[in-house]
């Protein structure tokens, strides 16, 4: 496509290299590919949640009172709820990158159902655990 | 080209004749590592963190107490904060290409990494240990 020309008038950075989000359809492989960094994201900043909790726990009583009723509270508790289903979408989709790097899973029939089964497995599992979590307290 | 020259590297343009970067496969095979090792690592966490809900804190302290808890826990923190220092270096070599920003970006994900990971870390311990 084009390059970069020296002596150029500046047209050559904003003119794009290839065709890119401009022109295509977005397919679920590509959501997922996306989602995966994503939650990889989520998880990251998720930790400063962590870091607080166990802090919290291994200061004092109160301190832990007061970080469990932040995260008992509605805002904490959908922060929660979205740091696990992040959690467990990364983990379904690290599996799929993993059974990629074993060679399997690129064809076309499979590629698209592992993608659908991470997306659906990582609402069942968040789904499930915090069913379990109520029920069974 | 219509002059069929080569194009010279310059600010503005993408292609710098830098070479290879070098390094690399190593931080793959370590993404690869702890990907495997935080599998079990995040099931076991997620265990954990269910069979805390609804202890009130002496009996929270008490199981993280146990020596396998609080050693399942250290290797989550400790894979989980090398893993999540690969990843974030991806996407900042990925999206920023400001070369000063992307400079300081590196260094700031490596040190957010390295602090998390000693706070969970000290936390932890203290947690076990007294």
């Amino acid at each position: 496509m084009t390059h970069g020309e020296p002596g150029g008038n500046g047209l050559e950075k904003r003119r794009p290299l290839s065709p890119h989000l401009q022109i295509y359809r977005p397919m679920l492989t590509m959501i997922m590919s996306i989602a995966h960094r994503l939650t990889g994201i989520m998880l990251y900043v998720g930790t400063l949640l962590l870091a607080w909790l166990l802090i919290a726990a291994s200061t004092s009583a109160d301190a832990y009172a007061t970080a469990a009723a932040c995260v008992n509270s509605i805002p904490g508790k959908v922060i929660l709820f979205c740091f696990s289903w992040a959690l467990f979408h990364h983990l379904l989709g690290g599996l799929r990158h993993m059974i990629w790097d074993a060679g399997h899973g690129f064809a076309h029939p499979q590629r698209e159902w592992l993608a659908q089964a991470t997306l659906i497995g990582g609402i069942v599992l968040t789904v499930g655990i915090w069913g379990i979590a109520y029920w069974v307290p | 080209m219509a002059t069929g020259s080569v194009p010279v590297p310059h600010a503005g343009s993408k292609l710098r004749f830098l070479g290879s970067a070098k390094s690399g496969t190593a931080d793959a095979w370590n993404m690869r590592v702890t990907s495997i090792a935080l599998f079990p690592l995040s099931i076991a966490f997620v265990a954990i963190v269910l069979s805390l809900l609804g202890k009130d804190y002496t009996a929270a302290r008490a199981e993280l107490g146990n020596p396998f808890v609080a050693i399942i826990l250290l290797l989550f923190i400790l894979t989980g904060v090398f893993h999540m220092k690969i990843g974030m270096q991806s996407i900042i070599d990925d999206y920023v290409h400001d070369a000063h920003l992307k400079e300081w970006s590196l260094i700031a994900n490596l040190f957010f990494s390295v602090c998390i990971g000693l706070t969970c870390l000290y936390a932890a311990l203290k947690l076990s240990l007294t």
